[in-house]
């Protein structure tokens, strides 16, 4: 996903801070799906909102690739808000009066949690691509041990976009029993071959830059620079439409008025994309990158029938899916696929493509009638509406 | 949050769903009867609307909607999940009917159809009298700028119906006021509307 737009109205929770909380240990490790096990665990965590009494007010975000725990509000000398900041406060789509509203970077990631930065107690070094690979539902099974954490059993609902997505329908499936409801937005059950291409460029873009040092940059005081700019400005043209860009930069140059002859950039939109990647290196980790879009590409809880019919059977939760009509990443196509599947397997699923000309980065904007839609589906789920 | 009653000709549609059955609601607008069958009637309901607002409303009462263009054909259901698929007053809005009703039959056991009946003398009398595309309180808007292009008869259904290869269950006549007329007299003169039960 994107960086979120400048906001333009002040934020709804104010003032916050993430959290750090050790949920696994290397004596007692978290077992991931590899095989593989990982301890110690941190998750970085922030909470929006008071939990009620009987702890059942929980609302679940999980983060997209590039995001982190800080879902809103300001940490103290920021002027820019979390990144998901006017969907959340009082009164607005993911109402702080009725929510207690949650959010954790997840294991692998580069903003608090225990990642490939981290260093690995056995060697005191940083794991580098010595992490194990974390899947999807690896990410949420950590997630569920924050929740015994906090003391919270049941989920009123886990809400997520793009990977987060997939991550909440991870989370409706592991956990049946813990999941009220779940909105799933412009996400998909499992990436095509065009999405696990644009993946893969991303990750050549990192592994073949002469920083990378096999994944060992961080011991040699180096940074990939230019391999993770060119994988998230690849990616970030993937996150807008072309009628997005079109609108946006059209042909218009860049500080000149002719153009250059020349290999300096000539177009606005060259040099947007340059500012987003040169941003985004300074605060993402190459390694996570590679790490979460393998999860991603990984990521198929329905591979064929009988394995859908079994992790579906326990399922009762409201499913609310969402998809935009720009979207090219994650097309609506990809949506209704899950949706169908669920109809199948007779689920309560509420669907709806939001008109949109802003593309996949759509789910994190201010649509109007996806912002109104989402927020009567958890008032709902609060008893607001009944 | 309160929601208006059901209309009458709603409230006939709905009586003739069973406790408990799987419903399909096609063009189920802002869910009023999908809701009253989940609720009253046990049922297991999925809506299919167009209507972004619609659906929100749908969305507010707790219903499973999708947003789906009928006209686009229903592929996203399987063949016989339903027991009922209704079409309330949508049929005439529709770009193939003939085909729509072949979907239905494919997708569940029965279908339930309602529609305004063109060949009400109301209507036949207003083209007469004014030689003017007719206008009623049921199909309120002007020839060019109207949803409904495909209107028929209560004759002209039971054709189609029979060039389907469907049969009727049980036929519902209504009057301008949603009541049944007490005879089947001259049907096709005297009803508003019509309530359709067809087996597949």
């Amino acid at each position: 996903m994107s960086e979120q737009a400048t906001p333009t109205e002040p934020s709804g929770v104010g003032l916050v801070e993430s959290q750090t909380v050790e949920l696994f240990t290397a004596a007692r490790p978290l077992a991931l799906d590899s095989g593989a096990s990982l301890g110690p665990v941190t998750l970085a965590y922030e909470t929006y909102g008071e939990l009620n009494a009987a702890h059942t007010n929980a609302v679940l975000i999980c983060h997209a690739l590039s995001g982190d725990a800080h879902v809103a509000g300001l940490h103290a000398g920021d002027e820019r808000p979390g990144w998901w900041d006017g969907f959340i406060g009082p009164g607005r789509a993911i109402d702080t009066n009725h929510h207690f509203v949650l959010c954790s970077n997840v294991i692998g990631g580069c903003s608090g949690s225990t990642g490939p930065a981290s260093i690995d107690p056995t060697t005191g070094k940083p794991y580098g691509l010595h992490f194990p690979m974390v899947t999807v539902a690896d990410m949420v099974r950590a997630q569920a041990a924050l929740l015994d954490h906090l003391g919270i059993r049941r989920l009123r609902s886990v809400i997520g976009g793009s990977v987060g997505g997939m991550q909440a329908l991870q989370w409706a499936l592991d956990f049946p029993e813990r999941v009220e409801s779940c909105v799933i937005i412009a996400a998909t059950g499992r990436l095509s071959a065009q999405n696990i291409a644009f993946n893969a460029v991303s990750r050549q873009a990192i592994m073949t830059d002469p920083e990378f040092f096999d994944g060992r940059y961080q011991e040699h005081d180096a940074v990939p620079r230019r391999g993770l700019a060119v994988a998230r400005m690849m990616a970030h043209i993937t996150y807008l439409s072309e009628e997005g860009l079109q609108d946006k930069f059209g042909r218009a140059l860049q500080d000149r008025e002719h153009l250059s002859y020349g290999f300096d950039p000539d177009f606005a939109v060259e040099s947007y994309l340059a500012y987003q990647g040169s941003k985004f290196v300074q605060r993402f980790d190459a390694n996570t990158y590679l790490y979460f879009t393998k999860a991603m590409d990984y990521f198929d809880p329905f591979p064929d029938d009988p394995t859908a019919t079994a992790a579906l059977a326990p399922v009762e939760c409201d499913f609310f899916v969402c998809s935009f009509s720009s979207d090219w990443r994650f097309q609506s196509s990809r949506s209704k696929e899950l949706v169908r599947l669920l109809l199948r397997h007779r689920k309560h699923v509420a669907y709806q493509e939001f008109a949109s000309s802003q593309g996949h980065d759509s789910f994190l904007l201010d649509v109007p009638a996806y912002k109104a839609t989402l927020k009567t589906f958890l008032d709902r789920r609060a008893g607001i509406l009944q | 949050m309160s929601f208006p009653p059901l209309r009458r000709d709603q409230r006939h549609v709905f009586e003739l769903i069973p406790q408990g059955s799987r419903v399909l609601d096609l063009g189920c607008g802002d869910g009023a009867l999908l809701a009253a069958l989940c609720d009253q009637r046990g049922v297991l309901g999925y809506g299919v609307e167009i209507d972004a607002g619609c659906i929100r409303t749908c969305i507010a009462r707790g219903l499973a909607v999708m947003q789906e263009d009928i006209d686009h054909g229903l592929a996203s259901h399987p063949d016989t999940a339903y027991d009922y698929v209704i079409l309330s007053q949508t049929l005439q809005a529709t770009h193939n009917p003939r085909l729509l009703l072949q979907e239905m039959a494919r997708v569940a056991k029965a279908s339930v159809v309602s529609f305004p009946n063109f060949g009400h003398w109301r209507i036949r009398l207003d083209l007469l009298a004014r030689g003017r595309m007719p206008k009623a309180d049921f199909l309120p808007f002007e020839w060019y700028d109207t949803p409904n292009i495909h209107l028929c008869t209560v004759a002209d259904f039971e054709d189609l119906v029979r060039a389907t290869g469907l049969t009727v269950a049980r036929r519902l006549l209504l009057d301008g006021r949603g009541d049944p007329l007490a005879t089947p007299w001259r049907a096709n003169l005297r009803a508003a509307s019509a309530v359709y039960l067809l087996r597949h």
